[in-house]
């Protein structure tokens, strides 16, 4: 069997799940590759990583290589999203003084309601708020924009990475955040914060992850692009299987891919969350998903809400800034490569976003697939051929 | 006219290095050791470019800054505008990256990113020959734990417990110090 080297690059973060399960569960060696998994200390060092071919494949930010699509960013080398890795698994942590002050008005922490939250963070807000979020194009910063929007509140997004969102909550420099797990849980361990939503509270089925490739290598490399699709969806299909879970944790938990204790990691894996220091317990189903609900397929119209509210808040064109984010989903690659691996495929490529709010039977190849509930917290839709 | 070059850089003796290189052509260099507040320091220095270990978390920091829209902020983009992808890929490969003001002469930058560039290759250098010094001192001392292990187990002398890792590690066509490595290990099981 002719066995190719792959280099894909990745941020520690639980969310790189699949690509450490693809390689230390054999899946990528059943396809003959080889890989290679390089850690990257930031998202800007991985898209260079990633655009001068240091790597061939890397996890991205969704809305990253969708920046660069629509020209944001500087790099202009065209990427393809080849499939979703994650869907949900951020988390959204207050200080712990915000936090009591609105322990103190009532508040119940529910951890679900995002309406609730939002009135609740509002009325304790004491002046502006200073919200860290990972990178300046991520899921984080358009969840918690579109989650603010219309508040009466004042608030600034300022860039923080990961590992240092503790240590910046813990002296003051911002008042709130919305990370990746394990770093919400890590900042509650240490006592310096209490998360008040998961990321899915806000947008049910936001693709967090993405597979991302540069667009000249995927045209070069036809079959080794399908080969790593299917290794990387057989290992998402073995993460959605609970039983492994556990093993997925303590492969997680090593020095060379993220670095933190198994029983953290195992929280937002399981869907049992502690939110606060005191040690409050909530129960999240799919706090984070990698393969039930379609969680793998890179609908157009994911994107093109990513394009929407980027194209609001650095004010481009939206018709042009939705075309662009739709042409680097590949789901025809997608469709090419994984109908012979198993993959259930839809019957189209974008849908309304936020009209289902259960788990729905729609049209597929197979005859019928289950969606996961898409809904926005306010119950709005998202209409990618909508002008507005 | 002289630039306003930043370095973000927490090792004060690699800092110093890129000062003594940046210095002789003339330039004003402030170092920022702390990444603290990172953003806010770099805008009040409004530096011409700013030098960053690409392997520094801190970067993202930076790009943010690049996004400043605000016309009262001093706009800075990103790498060399990525023009000049033969720089850019020598810098990657330096393990360096660069944020420079918008507008800024290329022929200006050049001599900068050159000395910058010279200075990385030499740390990664440095740092390849540091890791392999630190792994040799660590095979070292596994082995020698290991041949402890077989002189007290067998009764036999240092050499003969050598050459008998040395042989088992010919036979399974392994290194000695995994052989010794595994033999550690398999001994702290059993005690």
């Amino acid at each position: 069997m002719i066995v190719d080297q792959l280099r894909v690059g990745f941020v520690p973060l639980l969310d790189m799940a699949p690509l450490a399960v693809a390689r230390e569960m054999g899946f990528a060696a059943e396809e003959g590759i080889a890989l290679e998994l390089v850690r990257a200390s930031s998202w800007s060092m991985l898209r260079d990583m990633l655009v001068f071919g240091q790597v061939e494949a890397a996890q991205m930010l969704a809305p990253v290589p969708i920046a660069m699509a629509m020209g944001l960013g500087g790099a202009a080398t065209r990427l393809d999203i080849l499939q979703v890795l994650s869907v949900n698994g951020d988390v959204i942590g207050l200080s712990q003084r915000l936090a009591e002050r609105m322990r103190g008005a009532g508040y119940s922490f529910d951890f679900r309601d995002a309406q609730a939250a939002r009135a609740a963070l509002v009325a304790a807000a004491e002046g502006p708020l200073r919200i860290g979020i990972p990178f300046p194009f991520s899921t984080h910063a358009e969840l918690v924009s579109y989650w603010l929007a219309g508040a009466a509140l004042e608030y600034e997004l300022t860039t923080i990475p990961p590992p240092q969102m503790v240590e910046a909550l813990a002296r003051g420099e911002i008042d709130a955040f919305c990370v990746g797990e394990p770093w919400g849980s890590v900042a509650v361990d240490a006592a310096v914060g209490t998360l008040v939503l998961p990321s899915r509270a806000i947008w049910a089925v936001a693709p967090e992850k993405v597979l991302a490739v540069r667009h000249d290598w995927s045209e070069d490399n036809p079959a080794l692009t399908g080969r790593l699709m299917r290794a990387v969806w057989r290992a998402a299909r073995w993460l959605h299987q609970t039983g492994n879970r556990g093993v997925a944790a303590d492969i997680l938990a090593r020095r060379d891919y993220v670095n933190a204790p198994v029983e953290v990691l195992e929280r937002a894996l399981s869907g049992n969350m502690v939110i606060s220091p005191a040690g409050d317990l909530r129960r999240v189903p799919d706090m984070i998903r990698f393969f039930e609900g379609a969680a793998s397929f890179p609908w157009r119209s994911q994107a093109a809400w990513f394009a929407a509210q980027m194209a609001e808040r650095f004010s481009l064109d939206r018709a042009a800034s939705i075309a662009a984010a739709s042409a680097i989903c590949r789901t025809d690659l997608y469709r090419r490569n994984l109908r012979s691996a198993g993959a259930d495929l839809p019957g189209a490529s974008e849908k309304l976003e936020g009209s289902l709010h259960h788990p729905t039977a729609v049209a597929s190849e197979q005859g019928q697939m289950i969606l996961a509930p898409d809904a926005f917290f306010d119950s709005r839709i998202f209409d990618p051929l909508a002008s507005h | 006219m002289k630039l306003r070059i930043v370095i973000v850089e927490p090792d004060p003796a690699r800092a110093r290095l890129v000062i003594e290189s940046l210095a002789p052509l003339g330039h004003d260099v402030t170092v920022i050791a702390e990444s603290a507040a990172l953003a806010r320091r770099v805008r009040e220095i409004a530096p011409d470019i700013v030098l960053i270990d690409m392997a520094d978390p801190s970067r993202d920091v930076l790009e943010e800054m690049a996004l400043a829209s605000d016309p009262l902020e001093r706009p800075v983009a990103f790498f060399v505008d990525r023009t000049d992808r033969d720089m850019t890929r020598q810098a990657i490969e330096a393990g360096v990256s660069a944020y420079v003001v918008a507008g800024l002469q290329p022929d200006r930058l050049a001599g900068v990113m050159d000395a910058a560039i010279a200075r990385f290759q030499m740390f990664r250098r440095m740092r390849t020959e540091l890791e392999t010094t630190r792994r040799a001192l660590e095979e070292r001392k596994v082995i020698d734990r290991a041949k402890g292990i077989l002189m007290k187990a067998r009764g036999i002398s240092e050499d003969d417990a050598y050459a008998l890792l040395r042989k088992t590690a010919m036979d399974q066509g392994r290194k000695v110090a995994e052989v010794a490595s595994a033999l550690v290990t398999a001994a702290g099981l059993l005690s």
